[in-house]
């Protein structure tokens, strides 16, 4: 493939967004998008396959090689354009793709790859959060199905989802990483109750789910019966590529106000500086942090493909991901003062209430997904591998 | 963007690797340190590296060099920082010779680079007069005397001014200390009148001098960039030279880790192997990522220069900010979880401790480069 065509495809891509896509939605992450422009340049966008460009096209994707499939992406940010960022583009499509049966791919990818259908996530448990594998909830197999009692914990967007990807116990006899089963469910049925949890943000995003006698096909296990475990891993493997290499750092590229313009706003200039030194040393550090973590993933992802990995670098993006979305909220606090801590208008203004809210939505970041500890414990355990 | 190697950089560092292990181990710098070796390194070493072409990476064919990169110079610099080798790299080709290429005009660069880049001919910078790094912060003073200048001053931590053919000097010769403007580039002599060069010894077993100017006249042809407008010249060496220096400080970081984390795997303390302990297991995580995200921004501060792009200074100084960090933390951490031993002069570790803060502090410390880069960005 010659670079020339390369750039044949980079402006046929351009140009498409750049007539298809209205202005109104060139705006990034938010979610208060005009709703009806919004479906239409999906669907639009999925009539391409440009949702997941990387698919094969029998699946909904557009079957494009890494270097197209990057030009789209980047393109698409480049316009910041709305995209699909779900649990079924970006962690189930993948674990299927991988591990999925030629029938459950084509059940379940193309309307993933038509944003048609919600997926949501059945890991956590009341008492299996950073030790997972300790989870509880049971399945018990009645002919070709699935009966499952128990309940999970901090499932996002559980109240919206049609779909869950679950981890269930199917042998409560065998060692507690072996008897674990990853499966697909309906979440609308008689057996499943979702219970909103409204967290210290004062958003409820994330649910409490209970299963009582809830229902399974048999052949939506994905992977072998007790094998579970390692699709789950690898699903949390994408979770952590999605977030430690996303370009503008989730939640912090969503801001209607950047860090440094609130900063310099804030705390006022003096002679072309920042008037408080310490906060400017602060700032700087930040800014270092957030393009040493890209190119951190960059490198990483560069390496992998040329062969040259050493050490894998997945626990670690996530942990300084983490650490640089909710340092970059604490700078922002510190620079608003008092004025960062209104819950509501009035006296409040909607940059300062929005960075008050992300300050307190990324305190989970270091939490979901494997805490900072535990991403701590598997960098010296598997990457260092020192001895426990 | 290269953060990866090329196939011929990966060839250079097993190549650089297979080198140093033979004929540089670490107990090599110790054995200079301890014989209080009059150069401080080794000439036969240092030539041999120029004829294998590493000291003329950065330099024009026109001038005997190799015109290769610094993602090239780079893998050199980074097999030199493991082995703590204390050949003449920073002195001669990063702040001297980038001087000279950066500054000199074309005799002034044929009379001097082709000796460089054969290992026959030693440069340094006279810049520093105080401690802690201010580039521009210079009182010495060049005044015109007929064709010339006569400078007068004094200058601190001369890298390898004992042995220096040539100290490139930086003098002021308009303006007040501190001012960027009014600052000029001269190429002088360490033969030449007037001038006394006192070798000190530094805490990481390396040399520089204090360098006395009490009336030495330098030629007007001796001149390197504009009068007056030397600091054009000097920010863009230092940045270079900066960057340089972290890749040599990467490699530092990773022998130090490699070190530190075989020792949390062997020694053993109430029954068990000491990195079983998750206080200790958890730092040697966080030293992982130091040097993970040092080796990222030195790579990509290394391809802005040899991509010609616009954010040289910006990348120098989020490298420079990153590897002095990096280098408190790895040097400390190494020593402390050496426990005694690593207090001793006899486990090597130490010589990484010291090198790792003498690199930290030369051409900019983090608090120094964080506002630099807050400056370059516009807060």
């Amino acid at each position: 493939m010659s670079s020339a065509s390369l750039e044949e495809f980079r402006e046929e891509v351009h140009v498409w967004i750049e007539q298809t896509l209205p202005a109104e939605l060139r705006v990034g992450l938010r979610k208060d998008l005009p709703k009806e422009s919004r479906r239409r340049w999906i669907s639009a966008l999925a009539e391409r396959g440009w949702i997941v460009p990387d698919w094969p096209v029998e699946y909904g994707g557009a079957g494009l090689d890494r270097k197209r499939a990057a030009i789209v992406k980047s393109e698409l940010a480049a316009f910041r354009a709305p995209t699909i960022r779900g649990f079924g583009v970006s962690m189930l499509g993948p674990t299927l793709l991988e591990f999925g049966t030629d029938e459950q791919k084509r059940e379940f990818l193309p309307p993933i790859a038509r944003d048609e259908v919600q997926w949501c996530q059945g890991y956590s448990e009341p008492g299996a959060g950073s030790d997972l594998a300790s989870l509880q909830t049971r399945a018990v197999r009645e002919g070709d199905e699935y009966v499952i009692t128990g309940q999970k914990i901090w499932t996002s967007y559980a109240h919206v989802a049609d779909w869950i990807f679950c981890l269930v116990r199917t042998d409560p006899d065998a060692p507690k990483h072996d008897g674990i089963t990853f499966i697909l469910f309906p979440m609308k049925q008689p057996g499943v109750t979702v219970s909103p949890l409204k967290l210290i943000d004062g958003g409820a995003d994330f649910s409490q789910v209970f299963f009582d006698g809830a229902r399974a096909q048999a052949k939506h296990v994905v992977g072998p019966v007790g094998g579970g475990w390692t699709v789950a891993k690898r699903l949390l493997q994408h979770e952590r590529t999605t977030d430690g290499s996303s370009e503008e750092g989730g939640i912090t590229g969503a801001m209607k106000e950047s860090l440094v313009d609130l900063v310099k706003r804030e705390v006022g200039m003096e002679d072309g500086a920042l008037a408080d030194p310490t906060i400017r040393q602060r700032l700087a550090a930040q800014e270092m942090e957030k393009r040493a973590l890209g190119l951190t993933m960059a490198r990483a992802m560069a390496e992998a493909r040329a062969g040259q990995a050493t050490r894998d670098i997945g626990s670690l993006g996530k942990y300084r991901w983490a650490s640089m979305v909710k340092n970059e909220q604490d700078i922002a606090m510190l620079a608003l003062g008092t004025q960062g801590l209104g819950w509501s208008a009035p006296g409040f203004d909607e940059r300062e209430l929005e960075r008050t809210k992300a300050w307190l939505t990324t305190r989970a970041d270091s939490i979901w997904g494997g805490t900072n500890e535990v991403q701590l414990n598997v960098i010296a355990k598997r990457v260092l591998q020192i001895p426990e | 963007m290269a953060l990866t190697l090329t196939e011929d950089q990966l060839i250079l560092r097993d190549m650089a690797r297979s080198f140093f292990d033979e004929k540089s181990p670490v107990e090599r710098m110790r054995t200079l340190r301890d014989s209080r070796d009059t150069t401080g390194f080794s000439h036969e070493l240092w030539k041999e590296m120029g004829k294998l072409g590493w000291i003329g990476i950065p330099f024009p064919e026109a001038v005997g060099g190799a015109e290769l990169g610094y993602g090239e110079l780079g893998v050199v610099l980074s097999e030199c920082g493991r082995v703590l080798a204390p050949e003449p790299f920073v002195s001669t080709v990063l702040l001297g010779g980038n001087a000279v290429l950066l500054g000199g005009n074309e005799p002034l660069q044929k009379e001097l680079l082709p000796d460089v880049c054969r290992g026959e001919r030693l440069l340094s910078l006279a810049f520093h007069e105080h401690g802690r790094f201010a580039p521009h912060a210079v009182e010495t003073g060049a005044t015109r005397d007929g064709d010339g200048f006569r400078i007068r001053g004094e200058k601190r931590f001369v890298l390898d001014g004992h042995v220096a053919d040539q100290i490139v000097t930086v003098a002021r010769t308009a303006g007040g200390s501190g001012d960027r403007a009014g600052l000029t580039l001269f190429v002088v002599d360490a033969d030449a009148a007037g001038l006394s060069v006192q070798r000190t010894e530094l805490v990481d077993g390396r040399n520089a001098a204090r360098v006395t100017f009490d009336d030495v006249t330098v030629d007007a042809t001796r001149v390197l960039g504009e009068i007056d407008r030397g600091a054009d010249v000097l920010d863009a060496v230092f940045d270079r030279a900066t960057i340089g220096l972290c890749a040599e400080m990467v490699g530092t970081f990773e022998e130090a880790f490699e070190r530190t984390l075989a020792y949390l795997k062997t020694r053993e303390q109430f029954g068990v192997k000491i990195g079983t302990f998750q206080a200790l297991r958890h730092r040697a995580a966080h030293m992982f990522g130091g040097l993970e995200f040092a080796r990222s921004v030195v790579r990509d501060a290394q391809s802005a220069i040899d991509d010609g792009r616009g954010d040289v200074a910006e990348c120098a100084s989020a490298a420079k900010a990153r590897c002095s960090e990096v280098a408190n933390q790895i040097g400390a951490e190494a020593i402390q979880m050496h426990g005694g031993i690593g207090m001793t002069d006899e486990e090597e570790i130490g010589l990484f401790f010291k090198r790792l803060k003498a690199a930290e502090l030369t051409l900019g410390d983090a608090i120094y480069h964080r506002n630099r880069f807050a400056g370059l960005r516009g807060y």
